[in-house]
């Protein structure tokens, strides 16, 4: 059995990562130039990594989905990017935001991780300054902060409500130069679809090139998967419709454990579902909440005229509104962690008082607010989130509150790190949403976008170096390798079988119908009856797919349902490893809420005795039962505590 | 709501491609434009017919990956709207809605309504971006900047890159494109720095990629969803013969 070796290293918390780079591995620079690199995915994460190890003298080959690198699924972040900077004199420490990313996570991530990760939040927004990133600013020309979920301070930096865009075109141009200098190629429109292993290590991918479906193999000594998050597991998310599982999935079909599979974050502010043809879901940033007050009727009749439209919510006079969070959680109000906001939402519509036409829904208010600040200070904050807003709904949110409700938005588990963010196939390294390093089981807010980019600007230079510095010796790997010919033929094979099957049904046919199963049963609340009937239910819905499932068209050429059906046929397997995580999880933490642990105010209750660990889960087979591996969780600069919004 | 659709088909860049009518029934005034094109995509899927291939991703308006030349307008009808937030309240009962891939020399048609941008990367590549290498910077706050100038900078910056200005200019210029990077970094400090080698360098390559010449209409700002300013033009044409004459 392998044993889970998360490389923590020795000395103080705070003197780790020094200690770390003061003693690593380094490559010379000529020995650079010899080393090639993959990297998989443009985000924040993959885009920082490959500019950075281009600059450092590395041979980096880059892969991605889209037409551009630029369009990776990280632009589509609005609200903003964490950082222990202090610039506001309000309190803010390394420390602090290393302690409030521990407990948002509900005490289930690592605290070395953790630490660096505020250490070094700090470097990430001079570099992209320097970029040129325009971050909002004060009229004195000095950097502004907004406040986030899980925090008491404000330490979040913001574009406007285009954060992630200009983070991301900020590591696309970084990215750029280092095309430019030819010490990165780019390819686009290209797909991992498997990982190549020579000698138990890492050493190339094969990638379907999406215009011309021709499959083609790369080397190098080592890779990099920063593919992102698999919250589209669900079909309906706020991820891109590209997101996908697959890269990490093959990655764990090939050897690399899967950790916390189950960990995933629901978004308490999103466009609530509105018809059976929608294709994905739209997040209202958190950012709102600094200004929008939550709130439904106190009434249920109130609720169920607002239902039928008989009732308008500026109809409901002050004192028969509910303002939930601000009534349970007086300390944290309305800013409370995401995981939280969304249970109370669900609680209050299945109770009854939901409002819009399914009663799945709640409102977020910004009326005070505009009598408090004006309407201009309100447009200038957050006016194309309004206008999002208005374009979907046909609501105008300036005159009438925004109905929400929750949605997936973020996967918290991944493929299983250590501290260098090497998985366990030695050379494969893994980066951004796609590891499950440092949210435990609930990430802030403003908390992905600063992972990402820590990842790919500044853990992971020192740490591959040091990977690859007994690699220099190592010469290049030939493409022709039987390692490569056997992954090549899986890989078509796999394809050829899925054109073969032929049957009636679109894929979305059974995205949608697996998505379903895990939003019911594998969603915001589990239980173990459901976590059981959803294994059952996912198995089958497996087979069908293999019986039934439709790809028109050529698979030698341009094909999206091809694509499509790839991903989906990977998504009802990594569905069922998420439902038996939950299962096994016999506690509620962050995300992760088991209806049969709970305090008596609904409060989600961990069970640290028996669950203070990172559940790590290996393949076995594809009819076998995955193992699971135990990495415990140990804190010593943190009293673990159950967590409390209502007071400071 | 029903309606006619004439979506332009185009089995690969050497086809020659053609129109090809669709009638759609029963699609929900809610539902987006991508939505619509789902629906069809799953009914030809059934009918045992290739689905219609088109970009998009990340259905938001920010990405810049969905395009489609809607009734004569790049990204539809709407002002300040990308096609993935078009809505079919938009349009009426019975309407014929004529669908194109973006026109234009320098973005090769793929297939049916996908076209090849990477023409706009080239340009990046050439020098949209402040050569500044991971660590060794001062600092966030070590310079301040006005803050009409930064808000300037990001109105600039807020570019998808889908390239509607391409598709909406007769002459298939990137004007507003380039000189939005151009801008961006012309009225940073951070940026100053290289201003000159950067204007140079990404005019240089907008024309060699066979990109078209301004001639002053404005389609491109009258069309982009993103509302990116012809003013951005002005600046980069003064950035341009500023560094001419300079050099
Ligand atoms: C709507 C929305 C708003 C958000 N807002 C915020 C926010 O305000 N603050 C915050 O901190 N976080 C936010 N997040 C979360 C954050 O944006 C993401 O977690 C983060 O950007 C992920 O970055 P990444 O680099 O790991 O992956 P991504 O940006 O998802 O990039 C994945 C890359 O991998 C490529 N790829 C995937 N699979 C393959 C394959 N098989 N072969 C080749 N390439 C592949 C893709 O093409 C892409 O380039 C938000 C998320 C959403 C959905
Ligand atoms: S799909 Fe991203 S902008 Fe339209």
């Amino acid at each position: 059995m392998k044993k889970l070796d998360s490389k923590i290293p020795e000395g103080p918390l705070a003197q780790k990562w020094k200690n770390y780079k003061d003693h690593q591995n380094l490559v010379n620079p000529a020995n650079k130039r010899k080393i090639d690199i993959i990297v998989v995915g443009t985000g924040l994460a993959g885009a920082s990594a490959a500019a950075s190890l281009g600059e450092l003298g590395f041979n980096v080959k880059v892969f991605c989905i889209q037409d551009s690198p630029r369009r990776a699924h990280s632009i589509a972040a609005q609200g903003g990017i964490n950082a222990a900077k202090n610039y506001p004199n309000d309190g803010d420490s390394v420390y602090r935001l290393f302690y409030d990313t521990i407990k948002g996570g509900d005490y289930r991530s690592r605290e070395a991780n953790v630490y660096r990760l505020a250490e070094v939040s700090n470097n990430i927004i001079d570099q992209c300054v320097a970029q040129g990133v325009p971050f909002a600013r004060e009229y004195g020309g000095l950097l502004t902060n907004r406040s986030f979920g899980g925090a008491l301070v404000s330490r979040t930096f913001y574009a406007r409500g285009q954060t992630g865009q200009q983070l991301l075109l900020g590591a696309y141009g970084a990215l750029s130069k280092e095309i430019k200098r030819g010490h990165v190629v780019m390819y686009t429109r290209r797909e991992m679809m498997d990982l190549v292993m020579i000698n138990g290590r890492a050493r190339g991918i094969i990638t379907r090139n999406l215009v011309t479906g021709e499959l083609e193999r790369h080397a190098a000594h080592a890779v990099l998967l920063a593919s992102g998050g698999y919250g589209n597991v669900y079909f309906l998310s706020t991820n891109a419709m590209n997101s996908n599982g697959s890269a990490a999935w093959k990655a764990y079909k090939r050897g690399a454990f899967f950790a916390n599979p189950s960990f995933v974050q629901i978004h308490p502010t999103c466009i609530p579902v509105h018809g059976d043809y929608q294709s994905k879901l739209t997040l209202m940033s958190e950012s709102l909440r600094n200004d929008g007050r939550i709130w439904v009727p106190k009434k249920k009749e109130d609720a169920e005229k607002i239902r039928k439209g008989e009732l308008k919510p500026t109809q409901i006079p002050e004192e028969d509104r509910d303002y939930y969070l601000e009534r349970r959680y007086p300390a944290f109000g309305n800013l409370v962690p995401r995981d939280v906001a969304s249970r109370a939402a669900k609680e209050r519509c299945d109770a009854g008082y939901g409002v819009g036409p399914t009663g799945l829904a709640v409102y977020l208010d910004f009326a005070d607010a505009i009598k408090r600040l004006g309407r201009d200070v309100i447009e200038a904050r957050y006016g194309n989130l309004f206008q999002m807003y208005e374009k979907i709904t046909d609501d105008n949110p300036y005159e009438t509150p925004m109905m929400i409700y929750p949605a997936i938005h973020y996967t918290m588990g991944g493929l299983w790190v250590d501290y260098e963010l090497m998985s366990t196939i030695p050379g494969l390294f893994v980066a951004g949403e796609a590891n499950f390093s440092d949210h435990g089981a609930n990430r802030l807010g403003a908390s992905a976008l600063m992972q990402g980019l820590s990842d790919g600007y500044f853990v992971l230079p020192y740490t591959m170096q040091n990977y690859l510095a007994d690699q220099i010796t190592v010469p290049r790997f030939k493409t022709n390798l039987p390692e490569f010919d056997e992954v090549e033929k899986d890989v078509k094979e796999h394809i050829a079988k899925l054109k073969a099957v032929n049957g009636k049904e679109p894929v979305d046919y059974f995205h949608r119908k697996l998505g379903r199963i895990m939003w019911d049963k594998v969603g915001m609340a589990r239980n173990e009856k459901g976590l059981k009937e959803a294994i059952e239910e996912i198995r089958e819905l497996r087979k069908d797919f293999w019986k039934n499932v439709k790809v028109p068209g050529d698979v030698n050429g341009l094909n999206v349902e091809l694509e499509k059906a790839l991903r989906v046929a990977d998504f009802l397997e990594l569905g069922e490893l998420m439902a038996i995580d939950a299962l096994h999880r016999n506690e509620s933490c962050g995300g992760h809420f088991r209806e049969e642990y709970q305090t008596p105010e609904g409060e989600a209750k961990r069970d640290d005795e028996h669950y203070m660990y990172v559940a790590a889960w290996e393949f076995k087979g594809d009819d076998k039962e995955p193992e699971l591996h135990k990495e415990p969780l140990k804190y010593e600069n943190i009293e673990v505590k159950q967590r409390n919004y209502k007071t400071a | 709501m029903d309606l006619k659709l004439k979506i332009w088909r185009q089995n690969g860049p050497d086809d020659k491609g053609k129109f090809v009518d669709y009638e759609i029934k029963n699609i929900s005034t809610d539902a987006s434009f991508l939505e619509m094109l789902d629906i069809l995509n799953n009914e030809l899927i059934e009918k045992g017919e290739e689905p219609v291939a088109f970009d998009h991703d990340c259905r938001e308006g920010i990405c810049g990956m969905c395009s489609l030349y809607i009734n004569g307008h790049p990204h539809g009808p709407d002002a300040a709207t990308t096609t993935c937030q078009l809505h079919m309240r938009r349009f009426k009962d019975g309407d014929t809605i004529v669908v194109e891939p973006w026109r234009a020399k320098p973005f090769p048609i793929v297939k049916d309504l996908i076209v090849d941008r990477s023409a706009f990367d080239e340009i990046i590549q050439a020098g949209g971006y402040i050569s500044v290498n991971t660590g060794g910077v001062p600092d966030a706050n070590t310079i301040p900047i006005n803050k009409g100038k930064a808000d300037l900078a990001m109105d600039a910056a807020a570019c998808i890159g889908c390239g509607a200005c391409v598709a909406a200019c007769k002459n298939a210029s990137a004007m507003l494109f380039v000189s939005a990077k151009v801008s961006q970094f012309a009225l940073l400090p951070q940026g100053r720095i290289e201003a000159k080698e950067r204007v140079k360098k990404m005019v240089a390559k907008m024309d060699e990629l066979g990109f078209g010449n301004c001639t002053n209409t404005y389609a491109c700002e009258a069309e982009c969803p993103k509302e990116i300013s012809v003013t951005n033009i002005a600046r980069m044409n003064r950035e341009f013969f500023a560094a001419k004459v300079s050099s």
